[in-house]
């Protein structure tokens, strides 16, 4: 988890990740930043994420994104 | 049968009385018929009904036989989970990914080649031409473009996607995806619906309640409202301008632009508006389309509110998939070790972005200028997305965000940079639209709006009072509903006498005010086009 963050905190270093939970609906993360994180993880994590993962319940916050992670890793 | 001939509005009568009159059960099959019948009438001799059930059937089979790969895949491993690795377990569920891709690759060669085809044949062709010497230039080919056909193709791809991927089950009844495919109020200008959203509303039974249909009948008022009186009228003015190019430049076509973003806008969301408020009358939701565009302060914000259901369905089904693939990951982590972290990261997103935009372009027509038009929106949106943290340091130096007014000149550099790249949508080719903008800063006649030339438009007086009343109107919606977040309708319906009175005064003004007559011409909306 410590690891997503950093990567999340590099994006946007202003953003309260631990109570945040509409990153994506609330637009402070857009498609582009999405496409970042997707590439970030694939490459510090090892964890490829599909595109029909990405959607604004997946994203919307740390937790959710690291529930996806660790599902995507058990799969 | 135009969204505004007298005959829709007969169709759409005789429809929604049946609606209610037949057993609920026979509610959805009833749509399909009057879908059916709709788009037989736009060409009796059913050249359009063949190519859209095309379209139908191959999705139809192609989501079945993905929803029967991808369900039989899952019960395999289920069965087998103690049995297998993680490896073989992963190995398998890439071959059943590779099995479904095969059968979506061919649905999609199918629906989309259908579309390419019909669409894009003859601007091949011309391009072609434009290499070869005249005597051995290809003949254009006489092929029709079915009504409405990128916005039902696309609809029908996003179905076969999704099944695909898993996110929805496949819909067994070819009758039910049928009207999926051709449901009559968004058949030719969208939205473009998914099926996740739209099936259950669709096929369910809707009882008659009042308030949902006094919201529709309103809506499509309000719709008719923004087609007949205004853009229909304000068309009037922009025709010469874009056409007699040598007379009306400088600062007719400032005029013309601004006319024209109006014009569009009037145009676009009066036809969503009338599609959403048929079905609100049915009990049937549409997403919508627009939330405000044009109070946007900035390009990429008003792609978030203008034409959503397009703009996600690219995203979704373009973006997100060609910025995920290992190919384009690998790429990422290749440019990131070669050109540095920051620059190298953008590499894959500015090159999926381009992809996207360009599609957009030849979506929207076979054009150069709608290629153009949508290369144009990429630059923007991508100098936008560079010169950001410029931005930010700016507007924190001289507290900008904090300043009145500075919302306001955001929102209008908003409104001009998009109505001066959609003037490709206006003039005949790419260079005369070039020299029409540049024209625009270096021919500027000011005169021209207080020596009466703008009555040589073809509008009088009168016409012009009824824009700027128009105007007013949609401008007073517009900022009502931005700084209450409240619903008008919603509120109206709170005061019924005053809901009867605004709809009354609705008709009253199609009625009277709606662009007919001599030098009028009740066009098809402009997305019809596309």
């Amino acid at each position: 988890m410590e690891e997503l963050l950093e990567i999340l905190r590099d994006l946007h270093s202003d953003v309260d990740y631990d109570t945040c939970e509409t990153l994506v609906d609330d637009r402070i993360i857009d498609s582009f930043d999405i496409i970042s994180i997707v590439a970030e993880v694939d490459d510090r994590l090892d964890v490829s994420i599909p595109a029909e993962e990405i959607i604004p319940e997946n994203f919307n916050s740390a937790k959710a994104l690291w529930a996806l992670i660790e599902r995507l890793e058990n799969d | 049968m135009l969204f505004t001939s007298y005959s829709f509005v007969l169709f759409v009568a005789a429809v929604l009385l049946l609606y209610y009159i037949v057993p609920r059960k026979f509610q959805w099959p009833l749509l399909l018929v009057a879908s059916y019948y709709f788009y037989y009438c736009a060409d009796t001799k059913g050249r359009y009904l063949l190519f859209i059930t095309v379209t139908s059937v191959v999705t139809w089979i192609c989501g079945i036989v993905m929803d029967k790969i991808g369900t039989e895949g899952d019960a395999y491993v289920k069965a087998h989970k103690a049995d297998l690795s993680k490896e073989e377990r992963k190995a398998y569920k890439a071959q059943v990914k590779h099995k479904k891709n095969m059968v979506l690759l061919l649905s999609l060669l199918i629906t989309i080649g259908i579309l390419a085809v019909t669409k894009y044949t003859n601007f091949v062709i011309t391009n072609i031409n434009s290499f070869l010497k005249p005597g051995n230039a290809i003949r254009a080919m006489d092929i029709i473009v079915p009504l409405g056909i990128s916005f039902y193709t696309f609809q029908a791809a996003s179905y076969l996607i999704d099944v695909s991927r898993g996110t929805i089950k496949s819909e067994k009844n070819f009758f039910k995806m049928a009207l999926f495919v051709s449901y009559f109020p968004q058949l030719v200008q969208g939205p473009i619906s998914r099926f996740g959203d739209l099936s259950q509303t669709l096929y369910e039974p809707h009882k008659f309640e009042l308030n949902g249909f006094g919201r529709g009948l309103i809506r499509i008022l309000w719709g008719y409202f923004k087609k007949l009186v205004i853009a229909d009228r304000i068309m009037i003015a922009i025709k010469p301008m874009i056409t007699i190019t040598d007379k009306y430049f400088g600062t007719y076509v400032f005029i013309a632009m601004l006319f024209y973003a109006f014009e569009l806008y009037c145009d676009f969301t009066g036809g969503i508006d009338i599609t959403i408020g048929i079905s609100e009358c049915m009990g049937i939701k549409l997403k919508e389309n627009f939330i405000l565009p044009y109070f946007s302060k900035n390009v990429k914000e008003y792609w978030n509110r203008w034409h959503i259901t397009m703009g996600t369905w690219f995203t979704d089904y373009i973006f997100y998939p060609l910025s995920v693939s290992p190919r384009m990951l690998k790429l990422s982590k290749w440019s990131r070790s070669h050109l540095g972290d920051k620059l190298g990261k953008r590499v894959t997103v500015y090159l999926s972005c381009f992809l996207v935009w360009l599609a957009t372009g030849v979506w929207h027509g076979a054009a150069w200028n709608f290629i153009v038009w949508g290369l144009a929106n990429y630059v923007i949106i991508m100098v936008s997305q560079e010169l950001e943290p410029l931005y930010a340091k700016f507007h924190g130096k001289f507290h900008l965000k904090d300043k009145p007014g500075y919302a306001m000149f955001e929102i209008c550099r908003t409104i001009f940079i998009m109505s001066c790249i959609r003037l490709f949508d206006c003039y005949r080719n790419v260079p005369l639209t070039f020299k029409m903008i540049g024209s625009m800063f270096t021919k500027a006649n000011l005169k021209v709006y207080v020596d009466g030339s703008l009555m040589e438009l073809g509008l009088t007086a009168a016409d012009y009072t009824v824009l700027v009343i128009g105007f007013i109107i949609v401008l007073g919606v517009g900022v009502y509903k931005a700084q209450t977040k409240k619903d008008v309708r919603t509120e109206l319906s709170k005061n019924i006498p005053l809901f009867c009175l605004v709809c009354v005064l609705l008709v009253i003004s199609v009625a009277v005010l709606g662009a007919y007559g001599n030098g009028y011409d009740s066009t098809q909306f402009i997305y019809n086009q596309f």
